[in-house]
């Protein structure tokens, strides 16, 4: 059997033999003197024809078939299952119950193996029927693919609507028994071929108060932090020709003379989400700090390695990942990750054919555990509250006596030349760098 | 036998195609009617069967649309505005030019800034690239294409290398070299090649690899060293105008705009398109995420931005007047994400309030369209850049122009008078 579950035209490849199989005993279950006894069945006020019971079900195929009860139950459900008997008390539920519920035969007509494309036409033909017909009459699921088949087919609507009022109109005139069973026959197809599927898939998810909410909180939280919003502190650059807002919150240690303290609203960003403090050098140079004390470095570590493999050069992907194995995934590695054994399963799997996303789940896996563990404690420990307490609010720039004399602008050294230099010393100026990524500068 | 179906004929000669096939049972005037699958396909798409008026059909489709929205209402959706109702209006904004950068001989296609903050690349339509230092306004280095049109440049996240594109149907990274005698050009790379312009490119996380997108309606991941394909992306039917990397923690998605109408998202690592948003009158120009990566912001020529939620997988918000009759072609949100800037065909810049969804401030300085709007990495500033020329007056009397002036304009805005919630 291959994976390849469709065959060349389309059918699942699987079935057509068991659906052979099970169409030559339904035959059988049919025949007027072997087959099993049929009755008319009340159904409110109309007669429905050749209906059975469940029992009856269960007790021919023990009969026929030699088989326990158990069995027989069991048989029994896969043809309800794949639709060649249905149930008519509670048809949405496709399962066969060995007492006096009722049930019938489906016509042949909708038998799996006609091999009927059970398209999004017919499905969207089918459920404007039961709109049309009754207000109210498609359940939850049955709205959502409405809707999404109605956005998705949309240039075929005007056919879809003419075929659900034409087939109405026919069937409004024939006998209202057979009228319920066809619709007991279309309705049990349909459940059969496109079961609810679970809410996730359909969903439009609805934009309560909660989810807009977000967005306002987002903007509040960053208000103090936007310069075009609130100013900044001691002042824009572009404004005063001062750069000390640059120099003030600059990423690199290269341009100052020596390490020298936060501004409070940098450090207070760390603590709006694990990203922010990633994103920052200080802050992850602080984390990086704090998890040497909890002896969990390594993950900080591994989680660095990951990202400079996922962003780096195809060509050094394999020695790199062979690198972040020695290091951190080996086992005994000098910097051991704690990674469950069904990721690292997985991953070592993937080791064999190293390509640049291999490290993926790893790599997740230890993010959002720095981010659910070690994050929170940060912010709560000694280490951050430290620095918060000594991080400045830098003082407004005085205004200049002479408001129309600039400033002189002084020019920076450009980052590209940060790179030659680095590369002219041959040393490696970042601790927790690799060359070519984000964190170089 | 038990049931007698009224569906009876399963398999036979199709009524349209002749055919021998598997026949579906449909009403063409009462008459039920036997065709195979495909005809009734090509029927239902054509519209209309025959004998039917368009009259009743119309009607009949305009119910159920209803219906659906009843439906929709239904599930509580409520307006960004309405939410946003709460939140202190934004005082009166004013906005100086800072920065005049003049050295483009001809009209200003892209601009990106460096994470320094302070540098820019920006490209024109005469072929011209060229590094500032915007506080200082010097240039720092120039770049002549061989092709025109260079319609996207990107500066490289280390600041060491830039790339730029257009109409040579290629993405072209150059190191930049501090050594003045130094040809950028002898040591360009190209890495990206499309078959037909190149509208956008942006590099990841890294020096190391680009995504761009293309006037071929695709788009691409590539790998600089090497110039290998990574990764391609198909679904747009029309050019991509535009494309913008997510902010997420796991950086795997980018959504793109183009003339097809269509804003999609993309899975980067499988280049499955992941959820497509067309509520676009017409071409969408630029696409931008918001900061925190649950939205996107989209400026079109339907004069129109438009705001789309990403979980909620619709949009939630149109940024629109009246007096505003021009297409969108930039957009850029301020670092909180509370402000729009986008740049539009008509010369102006128009700032929207992103949550009550109105206008905050006009920006008037260009003298033609804008082409682009971008908003400085720490939010201090944001850049414009357009298709400007100022004439010295006496000229256009010989009918063209000697001296050209192509701007690029460095505006901040001052803090508002308001008082902070």
């Amino acid at each position: 059997m291959t994976i390849n579950t469709l065959s060349q035209d389309g059918v699942q490849r699987q079935q057509m033999p068991c659906l052979t199989k099970m169409e030559r005993m339904i035959i059988s279950m049919q025949d007027p003197d072997m087959g099993i006894k049929l009755r008319n069945q009340r159904l409110l006020i109309t007669v429905i024809p050749h209906a059975m019971t469940g029992l009856d079900i269960v007790e021919w195929l023990i009969k026929k078939c030699s088989i326990s009860d158990e069995e027989a139950l069991h048989v029994g459900q896969l043809f309800v299952k794949y639709g060649y008997i249905y149930p008519l008390k509670e048809p949405r539920n496709l399962i066969l119950k060995a007492d006096d519920s009722s049930y019938r035969f489906q016509t042949p007509y909708y038998w799996m193996s006609t091999r009927w494309p059970a398209s999004e036409l017919d499905y969207a033909i089918y459920l404007a029927k039961k709109n049309i017909r009754k207000q109210g009459e498609l359940i939850e699921y049955e709205k959502e693919c409405y809707n999404a088949l109605h956005k998705r087919i949309n240039h075929t609507w005007d056919f879809v609507v003419m075929q659900a009022r034409e087939q109405l109109r026919a069937s409004k005139q024939r006998r209202k028994g057979d009228r319920i069973v066809l619709e007991c026959q279309e309705q049990a197809y349909w459940l059969v071929n496109r079961p609810p599927v679970s809410p996730e898939h359909y969903k439009l998810t609805t934009l309560t108060k909660n989810t807009i909410a977000i967005y306002v909180k987002y903007c509040e939280q960053y208000q103090p932090h936007d310069p075009i919003m609130q100013g900044c502190l001691p002042s824009n650059p572009w404004i005063t020709d001062d750069i000390m807002f640059w120099n003030m919150n600059s990423e690199t240690y290269k341009f100052l003379s020596e390490v020298a303290l936060p501004t409070k609203l940098r450090v207070e960003r760390w603590s709006f989400s694990f990203m922010e403090l990633l994103n920052d050098q200080m802050g992850r140079k602080e984390f990086l700090t704090y998890l040497e004390k909890e002896f969990s470095a390594e993950n900080l570590c591994f989680w660095q390695a990951c990202e400079d493999v996922r962003h780096g050069e195809t060509a050094k992907i394999p020695e790199k990942v062979d690198e972040v194995y020695k290091q951190f995934l080996a086992p005994g590695a000098s910097r051991w990750v704690n990674i469950d054994s069904k990721t690292m399963e997985k991953t070592l799997e993937g080791l064999k054919r190293p390509h640049r996303f291999v490290l993926d789940d790893a790599q997740m896996h230890i993010y959002f555990l720095m981010k659910k563990d070690s994050y929170p404690r940060y912010l709560k420990s000694e280490l951050y509250k430290n620095l918060l307490a000594r991080a400045i609010v830098p003082q407004e720039t005085k205004k200049s006596v002479f408001p129309f004399m600039r400033r002189q602008r002084h020019s920076s050294p450009s980052p590209a030349l940060a790179t030659q230099t680095a590369e002219d010393d041959g040393k490696a100026k970042y601790s927790n760098s690799n060359s070519g990524t984000a964190s170089r500068l | 036998m038990c049931d007698q179906t009224f569906l009876a004929i399963t398999f036979g000669p199709c009524d349209n195609c002749s055919q021998n096939k598997p026949l579906m049972n449909i009403y063409l005037k009462n008459e039920p009617i036997n065709y195979c699958s495909l005809c009734v396909e090509l029927m239902a798409c054509q519209g209309l069967a025959k004998g039917e008026t368009i009259h009743t059909l119309k009607a009949e489709s305009e119910t159920l649309k209803t219906k659906l929205e009843e439906e929709r209402a239904k599930l509580h959706d409520v307006e960004l505005h309405q939410v946003a109702e709460k939140i202190e209006a934004l005082g009166q904004f004013v906005m100086k030019t800072r920065r005049t950068l003049k050295g483009h001989g001809n009209k200003v296609l892209c601009v990106d800034w460096c994470r320094d903050k302070r540098r820019i690349v920006s490209s024109s339509q005469d072929g011209k690239v060229i590094v500032w230092d915007a506080y200082t306004t010097n240039k720092e280095h120039a770049v002549t294409m061989p092709c025109t049109w260079v319609m996207a440049c990107a500066y490289a996240p280390s600041g060491c290398a830039v790339a730029c594109g257009g109409l040579d149907n290629k993405c072209s990274v150059y190191p930049l070299s501090l050594d003045k005698n130094e040809n950028l050009a002898a040591k360009k790379k190209s890495v990206a090649m499309h078959t037909n312009y190149l509208s956008s490119c942006s590099f990841t996380n890294s020096d190391m690899q680009i995504l761009t997108s293309s006037g071929d309606g695709t788009c691409a991941l590539w790998d600089v060293e090497s110039g290998q394909l990574l990764q391609s992306f198909h679904g747009h039917s029309a050019d991509v105008l535009s494309l913008n990397l997510a902010p997420s923690e796991t950086g795997n998605t980018f959504v793109s705009g183009g003339c097809d109408k269509k804003a999609n998202v993309w899975d980067m690592r499988s280049g499955q398109n992941v959820q497509s948003f067309e509520t676009h009158e017409s071409d969408i120009n630029s696409v931008k995420y918001y900061p925190s990566g649950d939205a996107f912001a989209t400026g079109s020529d339907d004069a129109t931005c438009r705001l789309y939620d990403l979980r909620a997988d619709r949009e939630v918000a149109i940024y629109s007047k009246e007096s505003i009759i021009f297409g969108a072609s930039s957009v850029d949100f301020s670092l909180s994400g509370r402000l729009l800037f986008a740049g539009y065909n008509d010369y102006t810049i128009n700032v929207w309030d992103v949550l009550k969804g109105t206008r905050v401030a006009i920006l008037f300085g260009h003298e033609n369209r804008v082409s682009t709007v971008r908003v400085s990495p720490d939010g201090t500033a944001f850049c414009s850049g357009s298709w400007d020329n100022t004439f010295d007056l006496r000229n256009i009397l010989y009918g063209f122009a000697l001296y050209w002036h192509q701007g690029l304009y460095i505006g901040v805005l001052h803090h508002p008078v308001m008082s902070v919630p």
